[in-house]
Order: C-alpha cells, then structure tokens, then sequence
C-alpha cells in the first residue's frame, strides 16, 4: 500500500468539497424524491391515484415549484432517472427548476437490492455496471450528487458479517466511482427497524455497519470531506415493546456516529425510514441538541417523512396543489429548525404528521 | 456479529472516560519517563553517566521533584516498570509522589518489538501474555492508564498490509485487555520519520495505518471515549530534502486525524519522535492553531522533547539536580503553553484539499 497515487486533483476535491458543504449549509436538508416508479405506485395507491407518468410528473411539479424562499431550509433534492428529464407545464426541465432555487441537484443510482446467497435474506445493491459512464452524463445532466442505498438488518443472525463486509464494499465502490466524475456520493447504509430489537441492539449494529463502511471508503481512496452519510437513527425495532424518549434516540444516535464517522465528513443526513413526519422532525431536534460534540451537520433526507402530507393534501387534485404545497413547505421549514436543534412543536400536530409510515421491509 | 456481548459495564466505561479526560484536560499533556533499561543506556551514554538502576533512579527522582508550576501542565507520567517500585532519597514512592501532584500515573506494558518474518525489515510488538494479569497488578499498584508502542516505517516497499494489519490487530488486543482492568490504553501506531519521503507520502501512510488501527478497535470492542491515541505528527523523512513550515505540518497532521479519528476518542497526545524541544512545541503550537475542526484535545506526550535539557544540565551530578529539574520544568511549561485552553475545536473552517 505504500505509494499514493493519486485519485483526486486539488481542484477536484475542492469542488466535491463545496458541493457538498452547500448541501448541508446550515439549516437545510435534502427532499428524497427519488422514489423509483414502483415505489410511486404504492404512494399514489395511498391517495387513490393511477401511477401514471403524468401522474408522477405532475406530483414532482407540486413539489419543485414550491414557493422559491422553500431554499431555506432545502440544500438538495434527489432525482428518480426519469423525473431529471421531465419537465414543468411551462416546459422547463426540472434539474434547471431546481438549480434555479439555489438547490443542488442529486441522482439516485442504484439498481435496488439482489440477494446475497447463502444468507438469511440478506442483500447487497446492485448498480456498479456502467456506472462511470452514467455519472458522467448525470453531471452534464445538471446533477452535482448521486445517492445509494444499502439495506441491512437486524434479526438473531443479521447483520452477518459477509452483508456488513459487501455492503460497505460496493457503497465504496460506489463512491470512488462518483467522485472520479464529479459527482459526490450521499452513502446511504440503511439498517432496517423491522424487528423487536432493543435501542442498544440497534445501536451496536449501526456501530459495526458504520466502522466498516469508513473502513472501505479508505481502503478505496475515497475522499471524505467530499462525501455525505445517510444513515438510520439509532432506534429501537418497531415491534420492541419498550418505549424511548427522543433524547434517548439522540443520545444513541449521537454516540454511534461519535465513534465511527470521522470528522472531515461534512455531514449527515438521516433517512426518516418510516417514522411519521412528526417523529422525524422531533427526533431530528433532540439529536441537534443531544450535548455530546457533534463536528459534522447533522440533518434530513427525507422522502416520506417530507411528503406524506403534501401527498394526502394533493390527492390527486389540481385544485388541491397549493394546498400541497403549503404542507410541504411546512414539514421543510420544521425540519430545517429541527437541522439546528431550533423546532418547538406546538401543541396540535397535523394528524398526518403523526401517523407512522412504517411499511415491513421497506423497499424503495 | 448480530448479537453485543457487553465487554465493560457502564461504571467501567465511565471510570475509563474519566481518567482519559482527566490525562488531557485543558492544557495538559503526557510527560513520557517509560524509557526501558536499553533507551536509558543510550540517553545516559550521550552525557557521559553510567547506566545503573541507582543513576536511573536519581534522574527520574529529579523530574518528579518538580514543583507544583508541573501541576497545571502535566495530566499523566508514563513510568517503567521499574520506575513504579522505586522512591525518593527519603523513602516517598515515586508513584505517590506523582498522584499526590494530583497527576496520573501510567506504565509501559508492550515488551518491545520483534521481526515480522517475510517482510522488509518490519516488526510487530510483544507483550500480550499474561498481560491481563499485569494490567490488574499495576492497576493495585497506583496505575490508571498504559502505553503500548507499535511501530512502522515508509520505504519503498513499506509499511506492507501485512504490517499494518499485524500492528493495528496487536494494539486492539492490547487496548480491549487494558480496559478490562480499569486501565485506560494509549494507543501508539508510530510511523518513523526515517527515509527521504516527502509530507504527503507520510500523512498518506499515516490515514492508512490509523484507519486500519480504529477498524480494528472497532472489531475487538474497544470504548473508544477510554482510550488516548499517541500517534507521529505528520512530518517528511528526516532526510527529505523539501523543507516544510508548521502550519503545512499542521495542516497535514490534523487533516490525517480527521479522516480517520472518531470524534469519540478523548484525546490525541503526539509523540516528539525525535524532533528537537523547540520543533516539538513549535509545530503542536500550530497544530492547536490549525483552522480545521479538531473535536479532540491535542497535547503532547513528549519524552526526549521534555528531557533532553534537563539531562544535559544534570549529567549526573548530584550539584546540578535543581537546574536539571528547572529545565524540566520549562520545557512543560513551553509545551503546555502551545496546547489549546479549550476541550476542544469542534468546529473549525473550511476543509482539506490534501
């Protein structure tokens, strides 16, 4: 290992490192909307929508022409492949909607999940092939990020050590790949809450996953400062009876990241995965003002968490579309005083924003 | 992996926590007086003393004589094993003589290095049998933390995988058995600053061996809030011909720990490895000024950088023991002066294109 050579220019570095510090600049977080069309469907089931492409454009349109002061408290927002080539009623490509906010633009990348045999039920994430190439054209394109998304999860036998060890590898892969053009990687090593698993539990797991996953992005040259992280909170399975405070959450949470993701990562946007939209913004809070030193952004990527309301408020309705928005913008400016330990719930909560939107087995 | 088998109850890791805080509180660093019997012979040949348990005994007794100006300056002393069961003229052990400053007392426990077969020239440390055994004895015997030194080189074909994955693998082993016995580990990847490479070629070799150290912490369950890193400054080869400045040595240095240190760890004490009194402080000075974040102190934990003017002034004279002990105390002070007052620097600005 002894010579370096070299992966990265200054020059290249530096712009991976803007990009992403802008991303997370204070008080903002990313929108994920990134859901694959099979994972629209089931959202636009819920509101009793066809999951046509119009249909989705259409919903995506609500979103991206929300009120420009909506870049605020949104650094980035992550792109489904076709919703980076769909464009607005007045005929604008959506990247150039975005970018036009201040926003910065991200891809999802990946191919889903493929089963890793020999295990129980576990998966790596496919999506290597080409990818180079797809990078390139993704940041003609208009796009500055990508995002990926590794599944874990925790049972009496998971996560084993060949899933935490492919994982980290092919998020590695992933990363080094992006970076050669131009593009910086959000690593997202997702540890599902399915399970009536423990906080402590979920805890220990998400500290071996991360130290792995920091482990591989050295062994492959990667450069941090050029880098973000999506991971899971630290939290107690869904079906664990025992309840946990949000300062418990944090304080998991927090400690976990303390001692496995370096300080040159400039931030950490964590995946809802499933919590209600009022959970994840209160948990958010509690980990921006969990005590312990905490040297990177601490912030959002929300997909559901972000847009449950906006969608139930839409229905599918042109007429409902301001409405939409306004839930949106809403849930954007709560999370983005969440981002600085700043939200103070009021007494009522939107109903929606307290239902769970936990479905087994997530996939997107 | 699925499953945690708890390795220290919560008293254990607070304990653990406590004394590493403790060892690198604001403006306080590591005196390093653990030079073996072999170490001491060099040191005490440059001044013309010869090497007896009774000569070794006087000069550390003259160190520890130091008044209380070392109170402020000084979080632990790291002893010899010999050390630990000596005393003063009057009968006061050494060991008491430090707690009673108010400083902590550490030991040495490695048992030197020995030859990996099959590489150039590389080595792994020993030290591990009956280590737990030992740890549990010093603990009794007044000791709350421990040093453990490993050690690297950078040529042309090193430090090889195997090297680096041996040493990170010993040090783990060494740190998770020390916590067991309410002993906080130091942890000490040195890399050498023997060769002609240049700045970047260390501070690459540094990212890697300390990123495969805390892989392999990680691995044998250690708490990294009990534990202390002493790594090398990021430095060119002695005989590297391009000459650098502080902050470029700074830079360099706090850039390697940041891409590689958990936050978690409590404290980062450098060794001086050869770098002269002045230069020691000179480049921690600027490390402490660096404008990265540094979510951790960063002190020293110097042995040949707070001894050598001690040493040359004493030469074994009994007449020249409190000069001896007043250069001692200066070069703390020096030392403690360029540590940052400040737990730490959490957030700090910009980022690193190195």
């Amino acid at each position: 290992m002894t010579h370096q050579f070299v992966a990265l220019t200054p020059e290249q570095k530096k712009d991976l490192s803007s990009i992403a510090q802008r991303i997370v600049a204070t008080g903002k977080g990313i929108l994920a909307a990134d859901e694959s069309v099979g994972t629209m469907g089931k959202r636009l089931q819920k509101i009793n929508v066809e999951n046509t492409e119009e249909h989705r454009r259409v919903f995506r349109q609500l979103l991206f022409s929300t009120d420009a002061s909506v870049s605020n408290c949104i650094g980035g927002v992550i792109f489904f492949h076709e919703t980076l080539y769909q464009k607005s009623d007045a005929g604008v490509l959506f990247p150039k909607l975005i970018k036009d906010k201040g926003i910065v633009v991200g891809i999802k990348v990946d191919k889903g999940t493929a089963p890793l045999a020999g295990t129980d039920g576990e998966t790596t994430t496919q999506g290597l092939d080409g990818l180079a190439e797809r990078c390139a054209q993704y940041k003609k394109d208009g796009a500055d990020f990508a995002k990926w998304r590794c599944v874990l999860k925790i049972s009496d036998s998971c996560p084993s050590t060949l899933s935490i060890m492919e994982n980290a590898n092919v998020l590695a892969r992933y990363a080094s790949i992006c970076q050669q053009n131009g593009l910086v990687p959000i690593v997202e090593p997702e540890i599902l809450p399915d399970g009536d698993h423990d906080l402590q539990r979920c805890q220990y797991a998400t500290e071996k996953v991360l130290a792995a996953v920091y482990k591989a992005l050295n062994d492959h040259h990667v450069y941090l400062e050029g880098t973000l992280l999506k991971p899971n909170m630290v939290t107690a399975g869904h079906a664990c009876t025992k309840k946990y405070t949000p300062q418990d959450i944090a304080m998991a949470t927090v400690t976990a990241l303390r001692r496995t993701v370096p300080a040159s990562v400039p931030g950490i946007c964590f995946l809802s995965g499933g919590q209600s939209e009022e959970e994840a913004s209160v948990n958010l809070n509690a980990i921006n003002l969990c005590p312990l030193h905490k040297p990177w952004k601490l912030t959002f990527s929300y997909g559901r968490a972000l847009q449950a309301s906006a969608l139930s408020a839409w229905g599918g309705k042109p007429l409902n579309i301001e409405a939409s928005q306004k839930a949106f913008f809403e849930r954007a400016k709560i999370n983005g005083l969440a981002s600085k330990g700043e939200y103070v719930p009021s007494g009522k909560t939107d109903k929606h924003a307290s239902q769970s939107l936990f479905t087994e087995s997530y996939v997107y | 992996m699925a499953h945690q088998y708890p390795a220290l109850s919560a008293e254990q890791k607070q304990e653990l926590q406590e004394i590493a805080q403790q060892i690198v509180a604001p403006g306080k660093g590591i005196l390093a007086a653990d030079e073996s019997v072999g170490s001491m012979a060099k040191r005490l040949n440059q001044i013309g003393v010869e090497n007896t348990e009774e000569n070794r005994r006087q000069y550390r007794q003259l160190l520890f004589s130091a008044d209380d100006r070392i109170n402020s300056c000084i979080g632990g002393v790291i002893f010899f094993h010999e050390t630990m069961y000596q005393s003063t003229d009057d009968g006061t052990s050494f060991v008491k003589m430090i707690k009673d400053k108010g400083i902590l007392v550490g030991i040495k426990v490695d048992k030197g290095v020995v030859p990996l077969a099959g590489t150039n020239g590389e080595t792994t440390t020993q030290g591990l049998d009956g280590l737990s055994e030992r740890c549990a004895q010093y603990k009794k015997d007044g000791a709350d933390f421990a040093k453990w030194r490993c050690v690297l080189k950078i040529s042309e074909t090193t430090p090889s995988q195997l090297a680096i994955m041996e040493n990170a693998n010993v040090l783990a082993r060494y740190a998770s058995i020390c916590q067991q016995n309410g002993i906080v580990p130091i942890v000490e990847p040195e890399i050498l600053p023997d060769g002609d490479h240049d700045l970047k070629r260390c501070q690459y070799v540094t990212e890697k061996v300390l990123a495969a150290v805390y892989k392999a912490l990680s691995d044998h369950h250690v708490y990294l809030e009990g534990t202390l890193l002493k790594p090398n400054m990021v430095t060119p080869g002695h005989a590297c011909p391009i000459k650098y400045s502080p902050e470029e040595i700074a830079m360099a240095t706090v850039t390697a720990l940041r891409r590689n240190v958990p936050p978690a760890v409590s404290g980062v004490t450098f060794l001086s490895g050869g770098q002269s009194e002045e230069e020691a402080s000179i480049n921690l000075n600027a490390i402490n000024k660096c404008p990265l974040g540094r979510p951790w102190p960063l002190t020293f934990s110097y042995g040949r950088a707070l001894q050598a003017s001690a040493l040359n002034t004493w030469r074994g004279q009994r007449d020249n023991e409190a000069a001896a002990t007043e250069e001692f105390v200066k070069r703390a002070e020096v030392s403690a002066a360029s540590v940052s007052m400040s737990k730490s620097e959490v957030h700090g600005v910009g980022f690193s294109v190195c």
